[in-house]
């Protein structure tokens, strides 16, 4: 008998259809999708383009970086196995790779690779720039070892390296994507949409801001996840988030509305996980000036330390913990996460309240009292709007008449930038989990990529020197003692009126365990489900 | 009638060049979108650089000149925020909006109207009562309270239906993407389409029931029972037919409204059409989106406003006896 051509073909492919069905019952035993809701979508899949949180969040189940943040804020190897300063040259970063690692299209994963995305990430478009403006050039020294020139010693360069994912170089030049988005470009990037990593997941669709699917790379380096598919939903609105829960339409929320926490916590079929958040939420003011834009008297208030101290005594931030925040913040003395490199017990501590003393103080100055404008986001941070209003009613009490101004983040943010505001309220975090972060941008004065946001003002050339000198210092004993001389000065000028460190609350079905992460960025990989 | 036409049209897109403009000058107000576009860690520097590259800082005329320039050729830029050609997003989006506002929109005339009908007809019934009454929570309950309602009762508590988005769906060619193939296309359409026409439905059969009972008491209805015409033909073929001029024009205007406010809908469904693209705009100041997507608003009114204007000449025969042009 002869078989001819078509029928053979057609065994073939009744063939593959019965091995297409086995393989997918045998993953069935152990397949898991996780429903996975959030406030806001990624804003791109180009993992160069935009430093933004939900962004940032989903690229690292896309994209691996070379090493990783772990739940307690250290870091652990992911892409590089060993990172260390080079022995002999102290401005030299060297990063051993992992070998065996495969991105999604079947490349190899080497050396190139790192050196083109460290290119691609210091690039004019991207978004990430100023994490890397101290590296001057990256090269392979073999397949699996890399060697980053910095412009000096950089002892804590590793640090800005939790969001830098590893791009394939070929599939970037192939789909000329070899620069990430450029704002001003009249084309879309091929990158925006489509994605090539060496992550535990690979995109299978992307509809922006309605649904994102991704489902697991087998050929990942590390052990199998439980999570093996993911159905990524932006739901704007708290309370469709919160009731797409409670129906069974999503197994996590991630960005649970403060006032449904408790309600939830006590919700059949409902867990909740909470943890700090890598945030503090302070108020600072102009300091210096000798006159203030809103004040009703002729000389700067806050430049009087009687005003500084009288405006700490006179904030009650238990008050604020316990009626604003329902109980979802840890209060503190100093603008700084407690698992970030420079805080202490005592940067933790702060007075009781005491009204009386406050207004004495400010009355021994402004017999009167004085007024003045306070400025405040009112969608940026959890109940920012609510924290500014307590905050009116106390410093009240104390003798300082404020002027509550709160609007939306895009017209409250560049007063800070612009020095158009005396008092505002601004949440800050830490990604490199570095206290120098932190001075860099609020402390040191304006000037050369610095104090962008120091919106008080505060000018301090000695701490500006020390500043600057951390940067470079290698002895990380030294270091540290000058971190604590920075902190104390700081803390004895008040720059800032710190609130508190906001925490976070993941919302998951019963069964799912889920850590939360410092940065706000858990990953379904580590999550474990027990039906 | 083609005088007519041009002269409308050219009205038009003067009505759409002032929106244009006013628009523009909002967005001043709306905040920074650099913000929005950089990182914490970005300099001020950096920022500058980024607000020359795009323009930001040339005068207001400059910029509302350069917008009409390109708008003109359908051009419309890029999407700070997504990155993506503004006109593709829009369009992505469209079906989506348009398949809710045309079934929330085909569901509040129909119901409107038979129930503005029924309850002129019998005023004192106690099914009329019962509408009525319902009709009132309709016009004095706001959107986003309904919709939560409608979520809170429907997909949480009797989980009949979905809470948020619109399901599977299917792409047409063309790029149609729909909804009403797939069955959890279709029964996530309930929930959004009663909270969008609700009010509509509601304003549709008030005005229908005012209209039909004013009607009613005029002569020729009078006369009409009085040459011996069966009540169907009174009522329907009368009565009905002189009440159309004025829910025509409500109707017509209202699903510009239903398309324009859809905003709130959509927020609260999670809804993927243009409103919910147009709130995420705003709060990211995307200055590229909200324009193209005020001026097309500005432009499905203006169209809904012409075939409007045409439908009256195919109701009333009044409006087609040509007139002298002192009249207007």
């Amino acid at each position: 008998m002869k078989l001819s051509a078509p029928s053979l073909g057609r065994f073939a492919s009744a063939l593959s259809v019965s091995a297409i069905a086995i393989a997918a019952f045998g993953s069935a035993v152990s397949a898991e999708t996780i429903r996975w809701a959030r406030v806001g979508d990624a804003l791109t899949m180009d993992p160069h383009s935009q430093n933004e949180g939900p962004t940032l969040t989903v690229l690292h189940h896309i994209y691996e970086t070379l090493v990783r943040r772990d739940i307690d804020g250290s870091l652990q190897p992911r892409l590089a196995t060993e990172w260390y300063i080079h022995p002999d040259d102290p401005t030299v970063w060297v990063f051993k790779l992992r070998e065996g690692v495969t991105f999604h299209n079947g490349n190899e994963f080497n050396a190139e690779d790192v050196v083109f995305s460290f290119e691609r990430v210091r690039a004019e478009s991207s978004g990430f720039r100023a994490l890397h403006t101290a590296v001057t050039g990256a090269t392979a020294v073999d397949d699996h070892t890399v060697h980053v020139q910095m412009e000096g010693p950089s002892p804590l360069y590793v640090q800005n390296l939790t969001n830098f994912f590893i791009i394939d170089s070929d599939w970037s030049r192939e789909n000329d994507v070899v620069n990430p988005q450029d704002f001003a470009a009249g084309e879309e990037s091929y990158a925006v949409r489509n994605t090539n990593g060496t992550g535990h997941y690979q995109l299978v669709s992307r509809d922006p801001e309605v649904q994102t699917v991704m489902t697991y790379y087998d050929g990942h380096w590390d052990e199998a996840p439980q999570v093996t598919d993911i159905v990524y939903t932006p739901i704007a609105e708290a309370a469709t988030r919160v009731a797409a829960l409670l129906s069974g339409e999503v197994d996590m929320v991630q960005d649970v509305p403060v006032q449904d926490i408790a309600r939830l916590e006590q919700t059949d079929g409902i867990t909740i996980a909470t943890g700090p958040e890598n945030r503090n939420i302070f108020f600072s003011y102009d300091m210096t000036s000798p006159q203030l834009i809103s004040a009703n008297v002729d000389d700067n208030p806050f430049s009087h330390p009687e005003v500084r101290e009288a405006m700490a005594l006179a904030l009650d931030r238990d008050a604020i913990r316990q009626v604003v925040m329902r109980g979802q913040s840890q209060p503190s003395a100093a603008p700084l996460p407690p698992f970030v490199n420079g805080w202490t017990e005592a940067m933790h501590s702060y007075d009781a309240p005491d009204y009386e003393r406050a207004s004495e103080l400010v009355r021994s100055v402004y017999p009167d009292g004085f007024s003045v404008d306070m400025h405040c986001p009112n969608d940026r941070y959890l109940n920012d709007e609510a924290i500014c209003q307590a905050t009116v009613a106390m410093l009240g009490r104390a003798g300082i008449d404020i002027n509550l101004v709160s609007q939306t983040r895009s017209l409250h943010f560049p007063l800070i930038e612009n020095w158009e505001t005396d008092f505002y309220l601004l949440g800050w975090g830490v990604p490199t989990f570095d206290s120098a972060y932190v001075f860099n941008f609020l402390v040191h004065s304006r000037g050369d990529g610095f104090g962008a946001y120091n919106g008080a003002h505060y000018a301090n050339d000695d701490v500006d020197a020390m500043i600057e000198s951390l940067s470079t210092m290698t002895d990380l004993e030294a270091r540290n003692q000058v971190v604590a001389d920075i902190w104390e000065q700081v803390m004895e000028d008040r720059v800032f009126l710190n609130v508190h460190n906001q925490l976070l609350a993941y919302a998951v079905r019963d069964g799912i365990t889920v850590a939360v992460h410092p940065e706000n960025q858990p990953h379904m990989a580590s999550i474990t489900i027990d039906n | 009638m083609l005088a007519y036409l041009i002269r409308r049209i050219v009205q038009s897109a003067i009505v759409m060049l002032v929106v244009a403009l006013v628009a523009f000058a909002l967005f001043r107000y709306v905040g920074d979108p650099i913000n929005a576009m950089v990182s914490q860690e970005t300099t001020l520097e950096d920022r500058a650089a980024l607000r020359d590259l795009l323009g930001l800082n040339d005068p207001f005329l400059v910029q509302f000149g350069r917008f009409i320039g390109n708008a003109v050729q359908g051009e419309f830029g890029m999407s700070y925020r997504l990155q993506q050609p503004v006109m593709e997003l829009i369009l992505q989006r469209l079906p989506a909006t348009l398949e809710l506002a045309l079934v929330s929109g085909l569901a509040a005339f129909v119901l409107g109207v038979s129930a503005g009908v029924y309850t002129a007809l019998n005023p004192r019934g106690g099914i009329s009562t019962g509408i009525m009454t319902v009709s009132l929570i309709g016009v004095s309950l706001p959107t986003f309270l309904i919709g939560v309602l409608l979520i809170w009762l429907f997909a949480v508590e009797l989980q009949w239906l979905p809470s948020f988005g619109r399901g599977e769906t299917v792409t047409l060619p063309g790029g149609w993407v729909t909804g009403f193939l797939t069955p959890t296309g279709r029964i996530s359409l309930i929930l959004p389409a009663i909270t969008l026409g609700l009010y509509q439905m509601t304003l549709i059969m008030r005005l229908v029931r005012a209209e039909m009972l004013e009607v009613l008491r005029t002569d020729y209805v009078k006369f009409a029972r009085a040459r011996g015409l069966s009540n169907r033909a009174v009522h329907f073929g009368h009565a009905l037919k002189n009440t159309l001029v004025p829910v025509i024009t409500i109707t017509g205007l209202q699903l510009g409204s239903i398309i324009a406010f859809a905003i709130i809908t959509e927020t609260v469904f999670q809804w993927p059409g243009v409103g919910a693209l147009f709130i995420n705009s705003v709060r990211a100041v995307d200055v590229p989106v909200m324009a193209a997507y005020l001026v097309l608003i500005a432009l499905i009114f203006v169209i809904i406003n012409l075939i409007v204007d045409l439908l009256y000449y195919a109701v009333d025969p009044r409006l087609r006896v040509e007139r002298g042009g002192a009249r207007h």
